[in-house]
């Protein structure tokens, strides 16, 4: 029986999130012209629904201060409130609103992932793409150095870094982005490998095309799709990898919100059945399902399916 | 074939010296933390005299340089010498039974999540946008985005504290094969969920990459039925990519289990790795990290091999 | 809920200078009418137990018994000359009795005869030096090296120990009760500390670093009405919500360090007893005296009045402890002052203190990392939150876990950190506030405060004694460099199975660290 039930609410859930995505499929077609209009036409419901959850995140994002409606660090009253007015989520371990907690952290955990997961694609594709095309020495110096650089566990050598380079959140984002740019480049490398073989690469090298056409032009686009599928992973990977540090006593400096950390001082109350953790760490889920079906959507198109 | 072996023959080389690098790198880094094993295992309630005198008798007044060299020279010989701490354990003794658990609990996982997620990838790269492929996506998705101990607690909850499974998974030298299999099923299945998203999107990803291609075109105006043009024709150019993230993940069921090694006391090799760089006990970071590299360099290596063996024009690159 | 505190009584000066047990150490520990109200212990079972230390660099080496999972078992693997009873009086162990010169200065020891170590061999004076000795000179790397090193000799003499002390001290043997200071069997003047060995209640089976330890009930074991259960094996479960749930499957009968955060969901599971015991474990926030702004007792002042110390007290510690007042000398404690006002949250008064010193606001920076206590990090933030109503700008820095102690405590100006108490007002005084103290972490210097240790160390008149002390907790409270806003109370919990004494206790945690000897199952 109660597995009935949840199956109901599940089907409850995904049927408001089409509609949800329906509805916005058609405020946006409605609303806009050309290009973007001709694109809204062919997403499913689904990348629709992406969307709305990612354009919401921004929104709330950039308007924190206005929705939330305590300040990010304001202890306003008791510990684990319960969930009713004024606080609609209870307040957290400190006496703080957690609904106020979350509305920021989306602002401090979606920036610094954005922020990270781009840093790491543009470093580790620009060399994957080089190393596949120019091969020869090039590839064996930098493979040799991804190699060695992954074969140090990412965690363990992230907490290294963190403690010798200090835990400001600049230094986060770049140890976090490096680590990550190996699992790119090694991606990026493999699949340009059996793009760089294909005749039509060795017709424009015939053609005299530069190296860096080369890689734009004719290597690029052909192996977009991996990449973009790998980036709304990584993405979410960045999350996971703030809340391991804030696990191991390195991540984002108090009294900052995120989602991570969040996820990991209200971790223990999930094993007596209490629900709240599940709140950062819903967000995040939501986040990363929202990014994927969008990736797939866009991974479709490139795809060239007509289908 | 040939090209094969020189290429194995070559990366086993070229790992070996990574090997050597990943040691310089270790070091330098366990020595550029602040800190050392004195102070660590001695803590807050140590003198500077206290001090001296301990450094003294484990060796650590030495400078840098020749306590590599000295370790060096031990594991070129095989010998990894013995913990910094008072026990004075061989390092190998050491490592011994907590590589097998950690070689155990990846097998185990590597067991239910390759296939589990290469079958998910496929069926949702053949039903495509229907809405087997969005729940299976969601449903994956949902469960990589949880953080690790998260989706163990969760499992904890739900799966330990009905009494089903032990919410520890201790392991003894007399523990069986079946016994073992039972206790680590928690741990085993947190980790499944943990990489099966990866490696299932990965496989969809790279299949559906290829289904606009004009030979599969080809195959499926010849009326193929679609598992088939996707099986044979498709999954075999698509396996470089997949073979590169089941590498991968691999190696993290190896050297990436510390939090779950946590949460369930599951005595493995994370543990002891966070543990030692914790008390700077470098022999025994050392060696561990030297095992996880070299798990990582065979899995890649082996990923490459049959990567190259897959795509035929490698093999004749000029 | 209960909490167990140890008692206030005074020792008497003949108390001071002489102790004595009869074999049957329980029988004096508690008075007959308070073991009839007691559940009769008895023996039998082997007892789970779950603790949050215990690292794979554990060793033997009483030197470097630095975890509460070492500690424990070692305590219950070896003994100690004294013990330190639950109500926190000081009885025989290896030592039948002992006496002081007039000074303090000599003390001799009557080492108990006819016990053995698990091997067979009979424990001897030799052993007892010998396994002091090696805490003691240049070489040694012990942690409590700075309790020996005021013997300047040690010898046997007959079936008595003789130690000599470099000056009077009047409580010198509570030192010799220090986990660390065990006796092991010896050879030529020197013990192996390698061995497995000891004369304790439990025989050591199998000790995997880190991992577990499984020891055996001692059947010579001197002491008839100690060592209840058949056995003991002990895990070490580091994270807390893992070793929460490993007592409430029933895979454990006892853990240590229970998350406070979800102790109240713990309290209502079925079966399970949550068991809070106040020690003299308290949390800090010390200060480098030496440096600006913090040179200023004005300044010290106001940051002492800018902390709401109950808030966090109902926090951090779910109401497990007490506020702290700035000294570090617990409610328990023989000379604990209590007439001293208890500093409150009181901006007025952090206000009036910054303009004392000149200034209307200040900033801070506040290091803090949960290596230094667990919670740590949340006391810094709610801190920084409470002192801003006074003008107080604390900006929190969260320092990694790793390397705290090297890098973080004593180099940072203003940072947090934890004293685990210590068994006499001396020896916490000397440890962290007398000037040139290795671990003196505010780099305090007050004249009259090192002056008066000194003296009170050596006196022997109790009343003159309590009121140096208090006179010591005074001046540490209002010109002291240490911000102490609590008292922690040492959080278990176990089973209902569990026979638990009705006096446990304070010293330490685990029933100073004697749970394996003194509990039994019901």
């Amino acid at each position: 029986m109660s597995l009935l039930i949840t199956l109901f609410w599940i089907a409850v859930v995904v049927a408001g999130a089409l509609a949800l995505g329906w509805v916005f499929r058609t405020a946006v077609i409605a609303l806009s012209r050309g290009n973007l209009r001709k694109a809204m036409r062919t997403a499913p419901l689904t990348a629709a629904f992406g969307m709305f959850i990612i354009l919401l995140y921004i929104l709330v994002a950039v308007f924190a201060p206005v929705i939330a409606p305590f300040a990010e660090r304001e202890v306003v009253g008791g510990q684990f409130l319960p969930w009713e007015a004024p606080h609609i989520f209870g307040t957290d371990n400190l006496g703080r609103d957690m609904f106020t907690r979350l509305v920021y952290g989306a602002r401090n955990t979606v920036g610094i992932a954005f922020m990270t997961t781009a840093l790491a694609f543009f470093i580790g594709s620009i060399l994957g793409l080089l190393a596949a095309t120019v091969g020869g020495w090039l590839d064996q110096i930098l493979s040799r150095v991804v190699d060695i650089l992954m074969a140090i566990p990412s965690l363990i050598f992230s907490l290294l870094l963190l403690t010798i380079f200090g835990t400001s959140v600049i230094t986060l984002i770049l140890v976090i982005a490096v680590i990550d740019s190996t699992r790119v480049f090694r991606l990026a490398r493999s699949v340009a490998q059996n793009i760089v073989v294909m005749d039509y690469i060795e017709a424009a090298k015939l053609r005299g095309e530069g190296l860096w056409r080369l890689i734009t032009r004719e290597i690029l686009p052909n192996a977009m799709a991996p990449l973009v599928a790998e980036f709304g992973l990584r993405f979410c990977f960045v999350f996971l990898a703030i809340s391991a540090l804030s696990f191991l006593g390195v991540g984002i400096q108090p009294p900052t919100a995120d989602w991570g950390s969040m996820v990991r001082e209200n971790a223990a109350l999930i094993t007596f059945g209490d629900v709240t953790p599940l709140l950062p760490a819903g967000a995040i889920a939501l986040l990363t399902v929202a990014v994927n079906f969008v990736v797939d959507w866009m991974l479709h198109r490139a795809s060239g399916l007509k289908e | 074939m040939g090209l094969i072996w020189t290429m194995i023959a070559k990366r086993l080389g070229l790992g070996l010296l990574t090997l050597f690098v990943i040691s310089v790198i270790i070091f330098s880094a366990t020595e550029l933390l602040p800190g050392d094993f004195a102070k660590a295992i001695l803590g807050q309630s140590a003198t500077e005299e206290t001090l001296a005198a301990f450094r003294k008798e484990i060796g650590l007044d030495l400078p840098a340089y020749q306590r590599y060299f000295n370790w060096l020279g031990g594991a070129i010989q095989g010998d990894f010498g013995t913990s910094l701490s008072g026990n004075k354990r061989p390092v190998a003794d050491l490592i011994a039974t907590r590589l097998g658990n950690t070689l155990f609990l990846a097998l185990y996982a590597a067991a239910i999540a390759v296939p589990l997620s290469l079958v998910l990838g496929i069926l949702a790269a053949l039903y495509r946008n229907s809405i087997f492929d969005r729940a299976a996506n969601a449903a994956a998705l949902t469960s990589i985005s949880f953080p690790e101990f998260f989706v163990a607690y969760i499992l904890i909850f739900v799966l330990a504290q009905s009494g089903l499974f032990p919410s520890m998974t201790r392991m003894d030298a007399d523990t069986t094969l079946g016994e073992g299999l039972y206790r680590a099923f928690l741990p085993a299945l947190t980790l499944t969920l943990v990489v099966t998203a990866h490696m299932m999107r990965m496989t969809r990803a790279a299949i559906i990459n290829l289904l606009a291609s004009p030979y599969i075109e080809m195959a499926r105006l010849k009326g193929i039925n679609p598992m088939r043009v996707i099986l044979k024709h498709a999954l075999p150019n698509a396996l470089a990519p997949i073979i590169t993230v089941i590498a991968l993940n691999l190696a993290y069921l190896i050297t990436g289990v510390v939090v779950v090694e946590v949460v369930f006391v599951y005595p493995g090799l994370g543990q002891l790795m966070v543990d030692s760089v914790a008390k700077r006990d470098f022999p025994v970071v050392q060696a561990v990290a030297l095992i996880f590299a070299a798990a990582y360099v065979l899995l890649n290596l082996t990923a490459d091999v049959l990567s190259t063996l897959s795509n035929p024009r490698l093999i004749h690159r000029k | 809920m209960s909490n167990f505190t140890n008692g206030t009584g005074g020792l008497s000066r003949r108390g001071l200078l002489k102790g004595a047990t009869a074999l049957g150490a329980a029988g004096l520990i508690l008075p007959a009418s308070v073991r009839k109200a007691m559940a009769e212990p008895k023996r039998g079972g082997v007892l789970r137990i779950a603790l949050a230390s215990g690292n794979t660099t554990d060793s033997l080496d009483p030197a470097t018994w630095d975890s509460t999972f070492v500690q424990s078992f070692n305590t219950a693997r070896c003994n100690t000359l004294t013990e330190i009873a639950p109500d926190g009086t000081l009885v025989g162990e290896l030592a039948e009795s002992w006496e002081a010169s007039a000074d303090a200065v000599t003390w001799t020891f009557k080492i108990r005869e006819g016990v053995t170590f698990h091997s067979g061999k009979a424990m001897t004076v030799d052993d007892v030096v010998a396994s002091i000795n090696y805490h003691r000179g240049e070489e040694s790397k012990s942690a409590a090296k700075p309790y020996v090193d005021p013997i300047t000799d040690i010898k046997a003499d007959g079936q008595n120990v003789v130690i000599t002390l470099s000056g009077g001290n009047a409580d010198f043997p509570f030192i010799l009760a220090d986990y660390h200071l065990v006796v092991l069997p010896s050879a030529d003047g020197k013990i192996d500390v390698t061995t497995t060995d000891g004369t304790g209640a439990y025989v050591l089976d199998s000790f995997e670093p880190g991992v577990s330890v499984k020891m055996s009930r001692n059947p010579n074991y001197f002491k008839s009405d100690r060592a209840w259960f058949d056995g003991i094996d002990a895990l070490s479960i580091v994270d807390a919500a893992a070793r929460q749930n490993a007592l409430i499957t029933g895979e454990v009968d006892v853990i240590d360090g229970v998350d406070l955060n979800t102790v109240s969901l713990l309290e209502r599971a079925p079966g399970i007893k949550v068991l809070p015991v106040t020690g003299n474990q308290h949390f800090v926030f010390p200060m480098d005296t030496r440096l600006s702004p913090y040179d200023n007792n004005n300044i010290r002042q106001a940051l002492k009045y800018g902390l709401d110390r109950d808030e966090l007290v109902e926090k951090i510690l779910r109401g497990f402890g007490s506020a702290g007042n700035d000294h570090p000398i617990g409610r328990g404690q023989r000379y604990f002052n209590t007439e001293l006002e208890q500093k409150t949250y009181d901006p007025d008064k952090a206000k009036f203190y910054l303009k004392e010193a000149g200034m209307d606001s200040i900033s801070v920076q506040l290091s803090a990392a949960d290596a230094a206590f667990s919670g740590a990090v949340d006391s810094a933030v709610l801190y920084a939150e409470r002192a801003a109503a006074a003008g107080i700008n604390i900006e929190v820095v969260r320092e990694p876990s790793d390397g705290y102690w090297d890098n973080v405590w004593m180099k940072k100006p203003f940072c947090a950190s934890y004293w685990g108490g210590r068994p006499t007002e001396d020896l916490m005084f000397s440890v962290a506030y007398s000037a040139g103290a290795p671990w003196n972490d505010s780099f305090w210097d007050h004249a009259r405060f090192n002056e008066l240790l000194v003296s009170a160390r050596s006196e022997l008149d109790d009343d003159k004694r309590r009121q140096m002390y208090w006179e010591m907790q005074d001046i540490c409270a209002n010109e002291g460099g240490v911000v102490i806003p609590m008292f922690a109370s040492y959080v278990n919990a176990h089973s209902d199975k569990v026979g638990v004494p009705e006096v446990i206790g304070t010293n330490q945690g685990l029933d100073g660290l004697r749970l394996y000897e003194r509990w039994w199952f019901a």
